[in-house]
Order: structure tokens, then C-alpha cells, then sequence
């Protein structure tokens, strides 16, 4: 059964939340992960913080409008990924509250301060890796019975090409963060993001490499999909003009070429899943965009709150980025 | 224990946790809008200082409200898998609305409210206040959307083992969508306005910024009054509702196991499930059917009249139900001692009424819980009315033993949370509004 154009178009929204997830709220996750090991002063940390204060409130709800949006459009994908991967998503959940709640409380809380750095970092480190790990797993395949359901357990997912994936998914919220503190700050902070970057490039290229090879190994029927080439191949490029960003000194083009890697990967993955939304083992029992998907009908209301609703979004978060833009002033209150 | 029964307690416990939030939201917001607006056409400072001085709080309440609301979204796939298959074609419609639709609204524009006043003109300020209280309740709508679908459902037919939407705008605005949303919003109003006047008491009784707490003070008493004099009637509607739509539920917080004509209103007592009475039972006698059909002699259906296993629980359902409008009837004195000293602006000066404020801070946020657990409850042994009973609507493939351990992790979690967050906005409180200037906290 081949997914209809609608389904096909609710499978294309739900990557364009998780895009764009990755993209905005990836750089602030980003800054979770390394500020522990670039902050050198409570100036430092200040201005990073600062630097993602007004953002990643809004950044993070594109999360909890992607899950809001499998769970209308393919409930059945949701309900069997939502409970299968049960304690894995748990953690994550877990580390998103308290990495919400950490920045906010760090000010308030001047005494623990270095708990709710810690808690920060934790809750930025696991998310970051469980998005990847997930995704692997979705990949690669996961066992499932007749009625959908995941009959395996936590540890059936730290499989090698999921990992990869998850190590992956960690390297670039970190090079994408990374790079969107060359955007923000200045000074001796700036040149320490720098060297960060420069070598987690490598990383970067590395553990791509490592997992397309992996891939040809656990996913050998992935490369019949035609439409995971190109987008592997303009991974490759942003890759290639984040290395040339950062060779001649450009800031804005490397934050824009960590941003087309984040795209170019959820092109990939949804590339190499489609039709299916959670691969099954044994992939005749795959949940795909046409036997997982809710009715047409609820398919169509969707689609118009879509319509009516992210041009709103695009529209508030591009004059929220215009407000508060430029580099951060560690002199001065707010930017 | 039983795995439906831990889901039961860990969802309760999330969204009860929840819920202490979003209500604050939903009043503060209006009460900054209010001092923005005054602001924007008077330009005197001291309102200006106090909405600062309210972002700062509204900013800790709404992250934490943020953080454990996606608890929530997740807990329909991770618990409660089945309902997900079985109800998502309707019900997921307005979970994702509401991300798509209203909390990037709030979310985006809280950014300006927080770090924003130095980058942006008055007016555009004002625009970002009004959208973020415009974000919250709209949000709001649409959550009242899908859990008054839970409670009417409408707009949907049986296929195949699954409820499929057939008209959305029926499943959207379903018998009690609109009822129940004025009755939460007006609920919310009370929380935050009582909050926020209990705040300018606070300062006044301890002489700080007298000023500007009097200027508060007079905002938000205002909203208080008003909105605790109306909740009499929205209440009433909601309860009229309940009689009508979901006739057990309203005889389970009425503890009426027999039909009868001429129903009492149970002002006290305990009710005893077992042997259907009423004990210590004070009652106004014909008073139930009076407010349910506006006639003292009409006939309300008891819960015997229902199937067992479609019976909802009674003890619960009425002791949440009648302590909640106790909780009213209080707001309502409160609203009634404050109007003459509002009108005679002479609030601020009487120490009393300002301790009484400060007491009854807690009230709100009781009531709203009440509120919802006799919404919730009373609508057992059914997760979606008539249409999926709660048993049935668990994960199959979650062991207890890990909903046990994740229930434990959240308690550890939301209490740290709770703790910390109260104590900052204490903090914040204590600082006053006065020093504070426009800008980035801290």
C-alpha cells in the first residue's frame, strides 16, 4: 500500500518540525554541551547563556509540536515508539525538564549554581545522544508483532549502527552550537569556539563516514533509495563549506552551513525511512505513512492548521532573532 | 501494583503538578497586560516597574509550566499507548494545534517579555504582552478542546475499532468545550490576580514600594473581584453541563444514589459508597433540582440508574466537588468584604483584608486541583467518555516496575522543582519592584 499525497505530505512536516528542532533549538543544546569546557570565567557563561536567554524557550516547542504532530497525523507510529522506547525516552524527558528549569533557576539560585550548570550540561548531553540513538533505531529496524507493538527492550536499542547514530547526533548539536557561538561572542571566548570547531570537524566528518560505512553493513537496502544520495552528498558539501567558513573567517556562512547539515541529514534519514515512519525488523510489519496515519479528514484539518500556523511561527521567531541580534555585549545588560 | 493503576497515579501526578501553573499563567498575564495598557496611555513609570517586576515571576512560572507540560504530550504514547490508537485521530488534532497554534506564540514572545524592553519600542512591548497572554489562553482553548473531548465526546464515528474524526469543528466545540474553557480561564484570572494582589499586600504590610504595591493592588484586586463574582455563574453553567452530558458524574459529586424528585444540595456529610447513605447529612432540601433544572421538584438521575462497572467512584468526586465551591464561596466573601474598599480606594489601608489576601494565596490552586479531580474522576471508569475505559487504554507493553520507577524519578524531580521555583519567586518578591530595572534578569 503506498502512501497517499497527504500522508506523504504529513511524513514531510513531521521532518520539517524535527528539522527544524534540530536547527534551532540543536545550537542551544549545543551550548549545553561545550560550555563546561569553553566557559573560563562567569563572564563566559554569562554571555553564553545570554546568548540563547531569549531563544530557546520558543526553539524548544518545535520539539513538542513535532511530537504534538506524529501523534495527530500517525498516531499509531507515536503510540508504538512513545511506549516502546519507554525508558529511553523517560531519560530524555527527564533531562529536557531539568535542563529547562536549570538556566532559568541558576539565576535565582546563585548558592547551587554549579548543581544547576551540571544539570544543565546532563540535561543537554543525554537528549542529545537519545535523539540520534532513537532515530538509529527507527532506522535500522526494530522488532515488532502483529498489532505494531515493540517487543523488544532498552537494551535492544544500543545496537553498533544506532549508537553511531546517536554519536553522531551528539557531534553535530555540538559543532552546530559551536558555530552559532562564533555568531554570539567575541574576545578570547570566540577564539576558544574557534579551535573547538576546527577540530570537531573532524569528529564530525569521522563519525559520518563511520556511520555510512555502518550503514552498508546493518542497512544494506538503503542505498537502493535514490533520494539518500543527494542528500548525503549536500551533507558532504556543507561539510566542505563549514571547513572553508572557518578557514577565511565567516561566521553567519558557518552557522548556515552547520544548519544545511542539519537538514541535509533529516534528509537522509527521511530518504532512507520512506514510506515507512518506524521500521520494522521484519519490514513487512513496518509502520509506514499509510497503514500508521490518521483519517484523511484529520489529516486535512491538520494540514490547514499547519498552513494557517508555521508561517506565523517563521514569521515571530525571524523578528525575535532580529531583536536580539548581533554579538553579545558582556559589558553591557541584555545584549 | 497494577500497571493501569501506577499510569493512573503517574499521570495524575504530573498534570496535577502541571496545573499548578498554566492557571498562574493565564492571570498574570491579563494582570500585565492590564499594567502595560495603563502604562502605554498614562506613561507613568510605576506600572511599567510593576509588569517588570511580574515578568520576572511570570518568566519562572512559564518555564517550569513548559517543562513539566511536555511530560504530558509524551505520557499519551508512553502510558497510555492504546488510547493514542484507538482516540489520536481526534484527539491528537489539538494537542499538536495548540504547539503549532498558541504556545509558539507565547513562547517567542515571552523572549521579548523577559530580555526585550531595552531592544523594543512601548508599542511593540505592548503587542508582544498582549501576544503572549493571547498565546496562553488560546493555548488554553485547545487544551480544554481535547480533554472536553474526553469528557463529550462529538464529531466522530466507531471504525474499525477506532474513533475516527467525522466533523471537527463538533469535536472541537463539543457540549462542554465552551463551558468548561470560561470556567477554567476564570479560574486561572482568580489564581493569578489573587497571587498578584497577595504580592502588593506583602509589600504594603512590610512597607516596601508602597507606592507602586498600591497601584498593583488596585489592578489586581479589581480582576479579583470581578472575576470571583462571575465564576458564581460560569461555575453554575458547568455544573449544569455536567447534569446534563454526564449524568452520573453529577450524581457522583452529589452522592444521589437513588433517583428522586425534589434532589437536596448536601451542604455536609459523608457519604458511605457501600450502604448508599448520606451520614451527618446537612441538606437544603429540592435545592439540587432547583439549580440543575430551575425547579425545586424535578426529578435528578441517581447513580443507580447506571450499570455498576459504568459507575465513577463517589468519595472522591464529591468531597473535590464541594470543597471546591467551599472554595468559591470563599473567593466570593473575600470579593464582597474587598468591593466597598475598592470603590473607596481604601484597600491598602486596611491591614486585615491584606492578611487575609496574603492567607488565602493557596486557595486558588487548591480549588483548581479540586476542580480537576472531580472532573477526572468522575468521569471513571471511562478515559474517553462511552467511547474507551481507562483500563483499556494503558500501554500493553510498559512493565509496572518501570512506570513505578519513572513515577518515583518525577516525584524525586517535580518536588526539587517545586521547592526552587517557589523560593525564587519568593526571593523575587522580596526584592520588591522597585530596584529592578527593565531588562535581562540578573
Amino acid at each position: 500500500m503506498a502512501p497517499t499525497t497527504l500522508q506523504t505530505v504529513w511524513f514531510l512536516l513531521i521532518g520539517v518540525l524535527l528539522a527544524g528542532y534540530s536547527v534551532l533549538d540543536g545550537f542551544d543544546l549545543g551550548v549545553g554541551l561545550f560550555f563546561p569546557f569553553l566557559a573560563k570565567s562567569e563572564e563566559d557563561k554569562q554571555v553564553l547563556f545570554r546568548a540563547i536567554g531569549p531563544f530557546w524557550d520558543g526553539n524548544e516547542v518545535w520539539l513538542l509540536a513535532g511530537g504534538g504532530a506524529l501523534f495527530a497525523a500517525f498516531p499509531l507510529a507515536y503510540a508504538t515508539v512513545f511506549s516502546g522506547f519507554y525508558l529511553a525516552l523517560m531519560i530524555m524527558l527527564v533531562s529536557l525538564i531539568f535542563r529547562a528549569v536549570s538556566l532559568e533557576f541558576r539565576g535565582h539560585d546563585p548558592k547551587r549554581s554549579g548543581f544547576w550548570e551540571r544539570a544543565f550540561f546532563i540535561g543537554s548531553f543525554l537528549p542529545a545522544i537519545l535523539f540520534g540513538l532513537a532515530l538509529g533505531n527507527i532506522l535500522q529496524g526494530i522488532p515488532l508483532n502483529s498489532d505494531g507493538e515493540f517487543t523488544g527492550n532498552f537494551f535492544t536499542l544500543l545496537r553498533p549502527f544506532p549508537l553511531a547514530v546517536g554519536l553522531l547526533g551528539l557531534s553535530t548539536f555540538l559543532l552546530h552550537g559551536t558555530a552559532y557561538a562564533l555568531l554570539k561572542t567575541e574576545g578570547g571566548l570566540k577564539a576558544r569556539a574557534k579551535r573547538l570547531a576546527g577540530r570537531l570537524w573532524w569528529m564530525e566528518a569521522g563519525l559520518f563516514l563511520l556511520g555510512l560505512f555502518m550503514s552498508f553493513l546493518y542497512l544494506p537496502w538503503a542505498k537502493n533509495k535514490i533520494l539518500a544520495w543527494p542528500a548525503a552528498a549536500i551533507f558532504l558539501l556543507s561539510l566542505a563549506g563549514l571547513k572553508a567558513a572557518l578557514a577565511w573567517n565567516k561566521d553567519r556562512p558557518a552557522f548556515l552551513m552547520t544548519s544545511l547539515s542539519w537538514l541535509s541529514l533529516w534528509g537522509l534519514a527521511g530518504a532512507v525511512l520512506y514510506p515507512a515512519l518506524i521500521r520494522g525488523s521484519d519490514p513487512v510489519l513496518s509502520l509506514t505513512a499509510a497503514n500508521a496515519s490518521s483519517s484523511p479528514l484529520t489529516l486535512r484539518v491538520m494540514l490547514i492548521i499547519a498552513l494557517v500556523g508555521l508561517p506565523i511561527v517563521i514569521a515571530s521567531t525571524a523578528f525575535l532573532y532580529k531583536v536580539f541580534k548581533g554579538r553579545v555585549n558582556p559589558e553591557k545588560e541584555g545584549y | 501494583m497494577d500497571a493501569v493503576l501506577l499510569a493512573r497515579l503517574q499521570f495524575g501526578f504530573t498534570a496535577g503538578f502541571h496545573f499548578l501553573f498554566p492557571p498562574t499563567t493565564l492571570g498574570l498575564t491579563l494582570i500585565i497586560l492590564i499594567l502595560e495598557t495603563l502604562y502605554l496611555k498614562s506613561k507613568l513609570e510605576p506600572y511599567k516597574t510593576l509588569s517588570s517586576f511580574l515578568v520576572k515571576i511570570l518568566g519562572l512560572v512559564f518555564v517550569m509550566g513548559a517543562a513539566t507540560g511536555i511530560t504530558l504530550e509524551f505520557a499519551f504514547g508512553n502510558n497510555w499507548s492504546n488510547y493514542a490508537r484507538v482516540v489520536g485521530d481526534v484527539f491528537g488534532a489539538p494537542l499538536a494545534a495548540e504547539g503549532i497554534l498558541a504556545f509558539f506564540l507565547e513562547s517567542i514572545f515571552l523572549g521579548v517579555l523577559v530580555f526585550g524592553r531595552p531592544k523594543v519600542s512601548p508599542g511593540l512591548y505592548w503587542l508582544s504582552c498582549f501576544l503572549v497572554f493571547f498565546g496562553s489562553h488560546l493555548s488554553g482553548l485547545w487544551i480544554i478542546m481535547a480533554n472536553s473531548w474526553m469528557q463529550t465526546p462529538d464529531g466522530f464515528k466507531m471504525e474499525g475499532g477506532r474513533a475516527l474524526l467525522t466533523n471537527f469543528f463538533r469535536a472541537a466545540l463539543n457540549h462542554s468545550t465552551l463551558v468548561r474553557f470560561g470556567h477554567t480561564i476564570a479560574a486561572g484570572w482568580i489564581t493569578g490576580s489573587l497571587a498578584a494582589a497577595a504580592m502588593a499586600a506583602w509589600l504594603i504590610l512590610k512597607n516596601r514600594s508602597p507606592q507602586a504595591a498600591k497601584l498593583l493592588l488596585r489592578t489586581a484586586l479589581g480582576v479579583f473581584i470581578i472575576v470571583s463574582l462571575l465564576q458564581l455563574g460560569l461555575g453554575h453553567l458547568h455544573s449544569v453541563q455536567v447534569a446534563q452530558t454526564q449524568p452520573e458524574k453529577m450524581a457522583a459529586y452529589e452522592a444521589l444514589w437513588q433517583t428522586r424528585p425534589a434532589a437536596p444540595f448536601t451542604v455536609f456529610g459523608i457519604p458511605d459508597p457501600k450502604s448508599q447513605k448520606i451520614h451527618l447529612q446537612l441538606a437544603v432540601p429540592g435545592m439540587l433540582s432547583f439549580l440543575i433544572h430551575f425547579d425545586t421538584s424535578a426529578s435528578v438521575k441517581g447513580l443507580n440508574e447506571f450499570p455498576p462497572r459504568e459507575r465513577p467512584p463517589v468519595l472522591l468526586p464529591f468531597l473535590s466537588y464541594h470543597l471546591m465551591i467551599l472554595m468559591g464561596l470563599v473567593f466570593i466573601g473575600l470579593a464582597l468584604w474587598g468591593l466597598p474598599l475598592w470603590i473607596k480606594k481604601k484597600a491598602h489601608a486596611s491591614r486585615v483584608y491584606l492578611k487575609l489576601l496574603l492567607l488565602a494565596v493557596p486557595l486558588p490552586y487548591l480549588a483548581n486541583e479540586l476542580g480537576w479531580i472531580g472532573a477526572e474522576v468522575g468521569r471513571q471508569p471511562w478515559a474517553v467518555y462511552r467511547v474507551l475505559r481507562t483500563a483499556e487504554a494503558a500501554s500493553p507493553v510498559v512493565p509496572a516496575g518501570q512506570i513505578l520507577f519513572t513515577l518515583i524519578l518525577f516525584g524525586v524531580v517535580y518536588l526539587l522543582i517545586g521547592i526552587v521555583g517557589f523560593s525564587a519567586i519568593l526571593k523575587i518578591i522580596k526584592k520588591g519592584p522597585e530596584p529592578a530595572e527593565a531588562g535581562a534578569p540578573n
